[in-house]
């Protein structure tokens, strides 16, 4: 690895916690932006001359919190402060913040600056935008890129949003423990906003492809603040459970390949493990969240090593659970489809059957529906479900992937 | 002579490596562990998942703490190397460890990346 890119690993690594300092110092995000930039294009003279210093985020707070000083003197025709080439890496310098960071200030740091990406007077597309330019670090033009969109439409979309959260003020007094658990579930769900974002697009290894990876690194990040939270490890655990499974959710032609006909030889084993362990760590707590449950079904899937080994009326028991603490149609939904692996594809039906007037317009329910009918050899009925689905598909490989089932029933219905 | 090399970095850094970096600082370490597996000079390497998938239980109390072992007035003695089912499993090894060795602090840590190497095989 150069230099640079040794350097750009120690800035990115140390960005939440710097500019979360920052923010708290000077109390205004675009300054605390600025300053943090200040400080890194500072790094990239002095780091390669000096060797990295112990203490990369300290550093970064130290030099970015001059050079935010000296900018506001300038800007008030004032002296310009000493260049920061003069500051050394000297326990005496650095010490007494460093020892400040490791504290509660570095926890609130980190979480007020994740959670003013999660305004609520934020849309959620702004939320997952702000949160990649500002905890990630990501440029414009990759967030563009992500969100396949221009890059002045993204710099409009972010600066939107910069003014919304200025309007509204960013909270800086230390939250309460009730503030600070509102705090940490809303930073989770824009987390898991993020991760959709990059699960949706497949196992691509372009700028969209990684919001996958980037959310990773933000759980953990949020995780390593909040060591003994259930639901973090459980969101953790559920991201990295399903990312595990990227290499092999789509065929060499983007095709989706259902979970039970992947070729579990390309999942992620890495991945996998953390994702039992932290499961482990979770439920060893006994207060089972949404982000746990959701995980701990990721986890059986994870734990057969081939499709047919499925522990599904484990499944099925969870996503029982799920409904009662989240109820939805779209978790029975899922219910239904461990039903009718354990009871049949009938009792999967009549579990279904309610449910129509409220998914009427979900691809997934007519895809379901068709399926069990198709078990049941009831061919009239399931075609029709799956012309319901193909109708509701929201990307073209969610119809191809129905069709294919479409042109199996043509087929049988020829040799008939 | 049996020798342990221990590991130290930053975690935020590492953990931001991309998949290229990442691939990168492996292939390097693989063309040395190679050259010293030739040799016979090289048993077991391995990479440790993020300390934040583990957990920590304190002898005496006998309390199970989420997150790494993370006191300074206690130095790494040694380790094992379990192969088991999951954390319920490690724990209840560490207690029995424990009863025979009381005192100090196990951290229950899984393994991401495991190098068997030729010595000590």
């Amino acid at each position: 690895m150069t230099d640079l890119a040794w350097i750009d690993a120690a800035l990115t690594g140390a960005r939440p916690q710097a500019v979360g300092a920052l923010l708290r110092y000077f109390r205004d995000l675009d300054t605390a932006e600025e300053a943090f930039q200040d400080a890194c294009l500072r790094a990239l003279k002095a780091w390669p001359l000096n060797g990295p210093p112990r203490d990369p985020a300290a550093w970064l707070i130290m030099v970015g919190r001059n050079a935010g000083i000296d900018g506001a003197r300038r800007r008030a025709k004032q002296t310009v402060l000493p260049d920061e080439t003069v500051l050394s890496d000297t326990e005496d310098a650095e010490t007494p913040l460093a020892e400040r960071l490791d504290g509660a200030d570095y926890r609130d740091d980190v979480l007020r600056l994740m959670f003013i990406c999660c305004h609520p007077d934020l849309p959620a597309t702004q939320q997952v935008a702000l949160a990649l330019r500002i905890v990630s670090g990501l440029s414009v033009k990759q967030i563009a890129r992500a969100f396949l969109v221009g890059e002045s439409a993204m710099e409009q979309r972010i600066t939107r949003a910069k003014t919304r959260i200025a309007r509204a003020g960013v909270p800086f007094e230390t939250p309460g423990p009730a503030e600070r658990a509102e705090r940490v579930a809303a930073v989770a769900a824009m987390i898991y906003l993020v991760f959709n974002e990059g699960y949706s697009a497949g196992g691509r290894q372009d700028d969209r492809g990684r919001l996958a990876d980037e959310a990773i690194r933000l759980s953990r990040l949020l995780l390593r603040l909040y060591q003994t939270e259930p639901e973090i490890m459980g969101l953790t655990a559920l991201l990295l459970l399903q990312h595990a499974r990227a290499a092999a959710r789509f065929d060499a032609e983007g095709e989706i390949v259902l979970l039970d006909d992947q070729d579990r030889s390309l999942w992620d084993r890495r991945l996998i493990n953390e994702g039992l362990a932290l499961v482990d760590k979770a439920m060893r707590h006994r207060r089972p969240g949404p982000y746990q449950i959701q995980a701990a079904i990721a986890a059986l899937h994870a734990r057969a090593a081939r499709a047919a080994d499925t522990d599904w009326a484990g499944i099925a028991a969870l996503y029982a659970a799920l409904e009662r603490q989240t109820p939805s149609p779209v978790i029975t939904l899922n219910r239904a489809v461990a039903v009718s692996r354990t009871e049949g594809p009938q009792a999967a039906l009549d579990l279904i059957a309610p449910l129509e007037a409220r998914l009427a317009g979900y691809f997934h329910f007519y895809g379901v529906r068709g399926a069990l009918l198709l078990d049941l050899g009831r061919e009239a009925e399931a075609r029709v479900a799956f012309n319901q689905a193909i109708a509701l598909a929201n990307t073209p490989a969610e119809a191809a992937h129905i069709r294919r089932h479409l042109d199996q029933l043509t087929l049988s219905g020829e040799a008939h | 002579m049996l020798y342990a090399l221990l590991c130290y970095n930053n975690e935020a850094e590492v953990f931001a490596w991309d998949q290229d970096q990442d691939a990168a600082v492996m292939a390097r370490l693989e063309a040395v562990q190679q050259k010293l597996d030739a040799a016979g000079k090289l048993g077991p390497s391995l990479r440790l998942l993020p300390t934040t998938a583990a957990t920590t239980l304190r002898k005496d109390q006998d309390l199970v703490i989420d997150g790494p072992y993370a006191e300074t007035k206690e130095q790494l003695l040694g380790f094992y190397l379990l192969d088991i089912d999951g954390l319920e499993e490690g724990l209840a090894i560490a207690r029995e460890l424990a009863a025979a060795n009381p005192g100090g602090a196990y951290e229950i840590r899984p393994i991401g990346y495991f190098r068997a190497g030729k010595a000590l095989g």
